[in-house]
């Protein structure tokens, strides 16, 4: 079992913030963190890296890395780190990158044959693509047989089909290698696929916590389907009006009743659903 | 004949300050990039002083510093024998005061504009502070690496100012390029000056150009 209790002031774009963390997480279990920007993910990932500073205790599985007296050197704890840019060492080859954490020459051909990269091992980051560079950080975090794995928002960078690519990569590996990790992402369908667990962090607390199907899936009511989005505009075309939505990549316009019109407010992110006969449009 | 002897004591001087200062701005220059200290700013600004103090007010506070009549002078002769004025020993201390901004800034400047994460992902693979300066900080910024050897080489080359102060002008000791054309000029001896003059415009060019060739190709391999 992986014990996380951690208390931390932060000081972020809404003013000081606390937070305040109380967990425990199954060893091998896949965790997704989600929640606003600014609500404390990567400084959670941070604090159980070792790279700040916090109050509380962290115990993984009889190994303590931090306590009241205590915090381990971040060199000493046995975990992998990705960074959402890379951070790969641009000075090193594909294969020093991952030998550098450890000359553990076989684990790198394994990676990077999992990975498909072992014809790219002799090229340096600043001629690869963002994927294969994603594909790289991901392995080299794998070269310390990590006991936890922390991804800050890997994917978010990349487009959807290299996405997809690094999802299964990513599940492979955390399987392989029996890693806990812990992930942090917005995508919902990313979520779905590869986590067992899903943390909402809003604000410096965990507010939910719950497997994806019951944190994810919360259409009330009958709804067929149900997007959120922003709602842009409000035309009056003669006696009705069109309401436009952005929704993912999209712009969507739908018809909306004098009635509907009263309870919306520009720029709000609104939820559209629709049963099986009648559209509806309503403030989230 | 021209005698090129104030030539290699420059040269001599400028390498063994370059090289000196290279150490001991290392840590400083790291130890700046990475602290959130409220005495950052003072460290800052008192080491970039020599960029804007006349030459005279430090030679002059260097030399009272080093000269017998300080204790710092008295103990160095009383204790290893070693004068440090209107010495060439001198003219290295006094000339490392001169220009650590020059080395220290652009180290400074080139491990603040590394990749943060670069360095983190260094410490999470199990690496010192140690190890990611030299394996991964400093292979990282060689554009600012060499800036700062070069430009402290080159103005150690051409400082004159101090080094009149401090180190006076004895043949082979501390007679340096800079001063020495000053005394030809003195004499009126034109003619050695202006070859002696040209020398430095060229060598001092060539220099330069060498590192901005180098910064751009640099900067074009690595797509910036």
């Amino acid at each position: 079992m992986i014990e996380i209790q951690i208390d931390k002031k932060l000081y972020g774009a809404n003013g000081e913030m606390q937070l305040s963390v109380d967990l425990q997480i199954q060893e091998g279990s896949f965790i997704a963190l989600s929640g606003k920007s600014g609500s404390g993910k990567t400084t959670l990932l941070r604090v159980l890296a070792g790279l700040e500073e916090a109050k509380g205790t962290i115990n993984v599985s009889g190994d303590l890395w931090m306590d009241k007296t205590t915090s381990l050197p971040i060199q000493k704890r046995e975990l992998g780190f990705v960074f959402q840019d890379y951070a790969l060492f641009e000075n090193m080859s594909v294969e020093q990158n991952l030998l550098f954490v450890s000359k553990d020459k076989p684990l790198v051909e394994k990676l990077l044959k999992m990975t498909e990269l072992y014809e790219l091992k002799d090229r340096y980051p600043n001629s690869l693509s963002g994927g294969q560079k994603q594909r790289v950080s991901i392995c080299r975090a794998f070269m310390k047989k990590p006991k936890i794995l922390l991804l800050d928002e890997p994917l978010s960078a990349l487009d959807v089909t290299m996405r997809h690519k690094l999802q299964k990569e990513i599940l492979l590996l955390h399987k392989e290698f029996q890693t806990t990790t812990i992930m942090v992402s917005h995508d919902p369908s990313e979520i779905y696929k590869l986590a067992s667990r899903v943390l909402i962090l809003d604000n410096g607390t965990l507010t939910e916590d719950g497997s994806p199907k019951e944190v994810l899936l919360k259409t009330q009511g009958s709804q067929k389907f149900s997007f959120s989005g922003e709602l842009l505009e409000i035309k009056k075309v003669d006696v009705i009006y069109i309401a436009v939505v952005a929704i993912a990549q999209q712009i969507v316009e739908v018809v909306v009743s004098h009635q509907e019109v009263q309870n919306l407010e520009i720029g709000a992110e609104v939820v559209l659903s629709t049963k099986a006969f009648t559209p509806s449009i309503m403030m989230a | 004949m021209i005698d090129f002897e104030p030539f290699f004591l420059s040269f001599k001087l400028a390498a063994l300050t370059s090289l000196i200062l290279f150490f001991i701005s290392l840590p400083l220059a790291w130890y700046l990039s990475q602290t959130r200290s409220k005495v950052k700013p003072f460290i800052e600004a008192l080491s970039a002083l020599p960029i804007v103090l006349p030459p005279s007010v430090l030679g002059f506070y260097i030399l009272f510093a080093l000269s017998y009549n300080s204790p710092i002078g008295a103990f160095f002769e009383d204790t290893f024998n070693i004068k440090l004025v209107f010495s060439f020993t001198g003219l290295v201390i006094a000339s490392c005061f001169y220009s650590l901004p020059f080395m220290l800034q652009p180290l400074q400047n080139g491990f603040e504009s590394l990749n943060k994460n670069m360095l983190e992902a260094s410490y999470i693979a199990g690496k010192s502070t140690l190890s990611t300066i030299f394996q991964v900080a400093l292979p990282n910024m060689k554009p600012a690496l060499l800036t700062a050897l070069i430009v402290t080489f080159a103005h150690t080359v051409g400082e004159f100012g101090v080094v009149l102060m401090v180190g006076g002008s004895i043949p082979g000791e501390t007679k340096v390029a800079s001063v020495a054309i000053y005394e030809m000029v003195e004499i009126m001896d034109y003619k050695a000056a202006h070859i002696y003059s040209a020398m430095m415009i060229l060598i001092s060019f060539g220099v330069l150009l060498s590192v901005y060739i180098f910064n751009a190709r640099h900067n074009k391999r690595f797509g910036l």
